[in-house]
């Protein structure tokens, strides 16, 4: 059998895990427009914080550390690009160097962390209960209850005053300068929450894994670019509810994706390649169908040209 | 209202390029002032307007706003007492999202306190952008829920200029705003104009390159060239004048003819 049950809950509890960057992505890339390429360094940094604190015996504190950590390293991005007038891709670029090194400090000058054997956030969870389905299910249950959470406050979070003017901001920024709106004040809090939801994703796959290396977070950015293309290429550009619903979505389908990889024996090796090619490939579906509809019309157009010269 | 005390402007000082584009223009409205203002291509008008909205910073001079300096105030905290159009409908409303949310957006600047920025639009809210909606007449008080970028250049421009004037500005900036829609729809959006400006005695200050219409509305008209204001004529004088007099008196004042690709001279 391709997928084994145990596969498919992986799938599952990675997929919210993802879902998680994937909506930090939706929020810098498809809300502000502007492409945070942070996202790397910040998931490494979530599960860094988190593992420190969940090593230092408060295992809940975990959470809420990484994303005010994550939050720190969104403001530095935001302040470079609003205030100091560097170029947005650059600023997340000089950011996400600068965190390798960040990182490694908070991991106590290590390149891997284990949180083995000390009570975690999951090992707790293990212990709420002995039944059956709990032992079996709860590495999914975890993490979706979180992102649920998540969904729903950014769902509300985009209905208030503010999230109404970040949105404004990635959608006009002529008519942002020209309202009361400071953007330099809405790019920051957008890419604050943005990186706070990366940074608890790293946070969460560190301590479902019970410890992680330095390179965690490599290619994460194409990762959840993948999972978002999918996602809006499923779901298009509703409202917003349906948007979060459709990244989520995409964030699964993907990793179910990536499982049927790992099912069909492609060596580890290979993954970062099979994920570019699925974001490659994602990204230019809507662009292909076109090709392909204009390929039909000329065609027919080319067949009904021939019958009037005869 | 709005004074202007001999500002001026240069671009790309020092270079080849350089451009004088306002030249210590002093300007002074009273509360109410509609003015109308004409110009040949590169006159200094929307350099202008971007001088009093904080587009950028004057190099000389100051600009006052019902009495408080607002020379170095940021083009955000500006925009809490000025409305502004652009040619462009594009321009003015944020395109995937709704009317009722771009309303929002717009009734924003009432918020005085931080706290309103995470409440939501109420239903008293909705009922009042509703009604202000209906106003319009063009039936977008049924359209609430859908988004902008449905809308026709026409439909967006009468919105921007809704969400412009629905807490009224102190000085609400027109920039060609009628320019780039069609004859039908821009008298409209001009009637609603006149109605919205007259009803909330709104000091205006509205670009044209319709030399009819630079004479007919408001109450008085201004004349740009080479970044000065070389007409400036109201009152009884204004109300005798007819579009070559007008020219006369540019030709008169600017040492040239008045040269604008796009001026219409007549209807």
């Amino acid at each position: 059998m391709l997928l084994s049950i145990t596969t498919i809950q992986t799938a599952l509890a990675v997929g919210a895990i993802y879902s998680l960057v994937a909506l930090a992505l939706f929020i810098s890339f498809s809300i502000l427009n502007i492409a945070d390429l942070s996202t790397d360094g910040c998931y490494t940094l979530g599960f860094a914080v988190g593992a420190t604190v969940t090593l230092a015996g408060h295992p809940f504190l975990a959470l809420p550390a990484a994303m005010a950590a994550g939050a720190c390293s969104g403001f530095v991005t935001a302040f470079l690009q609003t205030k100091l007038g560097v170029e947005s891709i650059l600023a997340g670029i000089i950011v996400n160097t600068g965190l390798y090194t960040v990182n490694l400090a908070v991991m106590g000058w290590s390149s891997n962390l284990s949180i083995y054997g000390s009570d975690s956030l999951f090992s707790l969870a293990k212990g709420l209960s002995d039944a059956e389905w709990w032992r079996n299910w709860y590495k999914v249950i975890v993490p979706a209850a979180i992102l649920l959470l998540i969904c729903l406050f950014v769902a509300f979070f985009f209905r208030t005053r503010l999230g109404l003017s970040i949105r404004a901001t990635g959608d006009n920024a002529d008519m942002i300068r020209a309202s009361s709106i400071n953007p330099a004040f809405t790019i920051t809090v957008g890419l604050c929450l943005a990186n706070s939801l990366t940074a608890l994703a790293g946070c969460l796959y560190g301590l479902l894994n019970t410890g992680c290396d330095i390179n965690l977070g490599t290619g994460m950015v194409t990762v959840a670019l993948a999972s978002l293309v999918i996602g809006e290429s499923l779901m298009g550009r509703g409202s917003i509810p349906k948007r979060i619903f459709g990244v989520v979505l995409g964030a699964c389908l993907y990793r179910l994706i990536m499982a049927v990889a790992i099912g069909a024996n492609i060596p580890t090796e290979c993954f970062k390649l099979v994920s570019a090619l699925i974001v490659a490939v994602a990204i230019a579906t809507p662009q292909g169908r076109k090709l392909i509809a204009l390929q039909r019309q000329k065609m027919a157009a080319r067949r009904k040209g021939g019958t009037q010269q005869c | 209202m709005l004074k202007l005390n001999d500002i001026s402007k240069t671009f790309n000082s020092g270079t080849i390029n350089e451009k004088r584009a306002l030249d210590h223009v002093s300007l002074h409205l009273a509360p109410g002032d509609f003015v109308t203002i004409v110009g040949s291509n590169g006159a200094g008008k929307s350099t202008l307007f971007n001088a009093i909205a904080g587009g950028f910073y004057v190099d000389e001079g100051s600009v006052v706003l019902a009495g408080e300096d607002i020379t170095f105030k940021p083009e955000y905290r500006r925009s809490r007492e000025m409305g502004r159009l652009f040619q462009d409908p594009m321009r003015g409303t944020a395109p995937h999202m709704t009317i009722e949310e771009n309303l929002a957006l717009a009734y924003l600047r009432t918020a005085k306190k931080q706290n309103a920025f995470f409440s939501r639009t109420s239903k008293a809210e909705r009922r009042f952008f509703q009604d202000q909606l209906a106003l319009l007449d063009m039936g977008l008080e049924d359209r609430m829920k859908q988004p902008v970028g449905l809308l026709s250049g026409g439909q967006r421009q009468a919105l921007t200029l809704l969400m412009a004037t629905m807490v009224p500005p102190k000085v609400l900036l027109l920039d060609e705003h009628t320019a780039a829609l069609d004859p039908g729809t821009a008298e409209k959006v001009l009637n609603i104009t006149k109605d919205v400006v007259a009803r909330n005695k709104i000091t205006t200050l509205m670009v044209t390159h319709n030399m009819n219409q630079a004479l007919e509305l408001g109450n008085r008209t201004l004349m740009m060239d080479g970044g000065r204001i070389v007409l400036d004529v109201s009152g009884e004088e204004r109300a005798g004048m007819t579009v070559g007099g007008l020219l006369e008196r540019f030709r008169a004042g600017a040492g040239k003819d008045l040269d604008n690709d796009r001026i219409l001279l007549s209807e």
